[in-house]
């Protein structure tokens, strides 16, 4: 291959792809048990972090960007006037196991614009995948997009190959999906998402009778909504996540804050700044649904539909719900330890632990890593000093303010953390 | 009073067993690296001796699960000063508690050795994701690294499973000594380096011809990855602190 064509593809098709968030490597069960290349780790690695402080964890690139649809949040529009790639299934093979071998990348995650068709398409990805596997004797990760409209016999196969595949909602209603690509529907997502669940449920009954029953998606399914291009309200993008996660029990859903690519009236336009802050408050939404114990109706509710910016959701359905509050660190349930603010599951294990042995003091909170200035107005332990009055919610937030002011400021506004 | 052993890990486990033979109150550790003598401490030099260590290594399994004979190692290879005091003392308080001890996080020396383990771990899984190998002229996949913390025993599992169809070296520039992978089983190695080969100058060793054109489609590749909208350099360098950017082909100038 010429090293400048080869470069040329790589640059168009990476950066066509970028949009798709997700870089996950994790959830990978397969071992190298062929004496070939790779294996994954159940928890991914991020290899690099680009400058924008995502991880770089797998070669994400689109097979090619010609596309027939004309989807308006998409850079590879048929109407856009960008530069056209596409890369031969040998290309894709070469790039994979090489970028591999140096320890760049966790494994590659193909997508592609739809050219002819989608079985067509879907025929070329999977020819990378059997390539990869069967040839190369690859065990790396596989990360498949499905395309929308393929026969279920080429989506059947892709799945024995793949480790996670993923299907994008793309915009968070049906209403706003029809407002930019009026051609596409949630359907056309719902029925192959369904379609591959079905089938990692009967392989998943099949394993327990049988012995050798070939892997089948073993990292699951995500999917992937733009914040931001559409008018929804956060109640809306997470009312939707929690039923997708529900019905078809996605691993993960991931929302990526639009970023401008059209001067369509219909969006925001060109040198609008992404969404971020909003972005990072849905995925700390999403780690309360997943991780904390949290239904979704707690945190957006009618009284409430979008999510505070200036805290987050966490302490802000603890400021909403002080008839909770104080909770006995050495006495109180760990699903009431989690829920308190300036506490993460790590913390709330130890704290468990830890009080068999006698009763907890601030100090050893600290140690343990609970952030104590956050969390002292939510709990009593061993040696809380005596409060002669009850602040109210509205108090306590100001106080935290106060506090965590100083430290915002010297920080950069756009520094993400979670909790 | 202080004991003083050889820096090794039978070292370390036989200290244990001279502390119960004798009982003698409190002891600190130190090694003999870092001891220093003084004037009214009364000091005792433990003589490494494997049965003894053996058998101290046993009890504590018999004591810990797993995932604290992890911490305990970790730990170890962090080669802190102070984390082998904590060792040793972490060691006679678990025999001296009943089962379950290690779980009581709010004894100091509970906490320390979490929080080393912790560091060692961190620095084990920056070494798996941050390793770039270079395709050597004579088919070797090699690279040079010096971390924090001497992680190459914790790595050389991980790497042995996942590049099995392909010869490696990783060299630990700092303790002079490497892992060889020969598509079988990995040896601990030494380089004789006449030429002076660092990790600021790899070039020194001969490259495969298409190692250029690999690594610069990997720089592109970063490039094209990034998203100038969203710039957010704190959090780039918050996830990949610069003294790991020696060891990124991405981060090298084209
Ligand atoms: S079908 Fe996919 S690639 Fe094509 S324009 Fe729509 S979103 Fe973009």
């Amino acid at each position: 291959m010429s090293f400048d064509r080869i470069r040329e593809k790589l640059n168009i098709l990476a950066d066509a792809a970028k949009y798709d968030v997700s870089c996950s490597s994790s959830g990978g069960t397969r071992k190298n048990d062929n004496k070939g290349l790779g294996d994954s780790h159940s928890s991914g690695i991020c290899h690099t972090y680009t400058e924008d402080g995502r991880c770089v964890s797998l070669l994400k690139i689109l097979l090619t960007n010609h596309c027939i649809y004309d989807c308006l949040f998409c850079v590879s529009r048929k109407s856009n006037d960008v530069k056209r790639a596409a890369f031969t299934v040998d290309e894709v093979v070469e790039l994979t196991m090489n970028f591999y071998r140096r320890n760049y990348i966790e494994g590659l995650f193909l997508s592609s614009g739809i050219f002819k068709n989608a079985d067509f398409t879907m025929e070329r990805l999977l020819l990378v995948c059997k390539k990869l596997r069967l040839e190369q004797k690859y065990n790396g990760y596989i990360h498949l997009k499905t395309i929308p409209g393929a026969s279920d016999e080429l989506i059947k196969e892709a799945g024995l190959y793949a480790d996670r595949m993923s299907i994008n909602l793309e915009m968070p209603t049906e209403a706003g999906l029809k407002l930019l690509a009026p051609e596409k529907s949630h359907q056309d997502v719902i029925k192959p998402l369904a379609f591959v669940q079905q089938n990692i449920t009967q392989f998943a009954a099949d394993k327990k009778l049988i012995k050798h029953v070939p892997k089948f998606v073993p990292a699951g399914q995500s999917t992937q909504m733009v914040i931001g291009a559409t008018p929804e309200s956060d109640k809306d993008i997470m009312y939707t996540a929690n039923a997708f996660y529900k019905n078809f029990s996605l691993k993960r859903v991931y929302y990526s804050g639009y970023v401008p690519i059209s001067n369509d009236s219909r969006m925001p336009v060109l040198g609008t700044q992404p969404p971020l802050l909003r972005e990072n408050r849905l995925y700390q939404t999403d780690w309360l649904m997943r991780f904390y114990g949290f239904k979704v109706q707690e945190i957006l509710n009618d009284a409430n539909p979008n999510l505070d910016v200036d805290i987050d959701p966490k302490l802000s359905w603890a400021i909403r719900n002080m008839q909770h509050f104080p909770v006995d660190i050495n006495k109180a349930d760990y699903k009431m330890i989690l829920r308190i603010p300036g506490i993460g599951v790590m913390s709330a294990q130890k704290i468990v632990q830890a009080r068999k042995f006698g009763k907890l003091r601030i100090d050893q909170l600290k140690k343990i890593g609970v952030a104590y200035n956050r969390a002292k107005h939510f709990i009593t332990c061993a040696d809380s000093p005596y409060q002669l009055r009850d602040y109210q919610g509205t108090q306590i937030k100001a106080f935290i303010l106060a506090e965590s002011q100083s430290k915002y400021l010297k920080t950069d506004s756009n520094q993400l953390i979670l909790f | 009073m202080t004991y003083i052993f050889d820096g090794s890990l039978p070292g370390l486990l036989t200290a244990v067993f001279e502390w119960f033979e004798r009982k003698p109150g409190t002891v600190s550790l130190k090694s003999i690296e870092t001891f220093q003598p003084e004037a009214f401490s009364e000091s005792f030099t433990v003589v490494t001796n494997s049965d003894k260590a053996d058998r101290v290594w046993k009890g504590l399994q018999g004591k810990l699960k797993k995932d604290w004979l992890r911490k305990f190692y970790c730990a170890y290879l962090s080669e802190i000063p102070e984390a082998f005091d904590h060792l040793f003392q972490f060691t006679i308080y678990v025999f001296q508690n009943e089962k379950g001890a290690e779980n009581n996080y709010g004894n100091a020396h509970v906490i320390a050795l979490a929080k080393y383990a912790k560091s060692v771990e961190r620095e084990k899984h920056r070494m798996e994701a941050f390793i770039r190998f270079q395709h050597t002229a004579d088919g070797i996949f090699y690279t040079g690294v010096d971390p924090d913390f001497n992680v190459l025993p914790l790595i050389s599992n991980h790497f042995k499973n996942r590049y099995a169809d392909q010869q490696w070296i990783i060299y630990d520039l700092k303790r002079k000594y490497g892992l060889h992978y020969n598509l079988s089983t990995v040896e601990e190695i030494t380089i004789d380096f006449a030429v002076g080969v660092n990790s600021k100058n790899p070039e020194a060793i001969l490259l495969n011809e298409k190692e250029e054109l690999y690594s610069v489609l990997w720089k592109d590749y970063f490039k094209s990855a990034n998203i100038v909208a969203r710039k957010n350099t704190k959090l780039h360098i918050r996830h990949v602190p610069k003294r790991y950017w020696k060891y990124l082909t991405e981060k090298q100038l084209s």
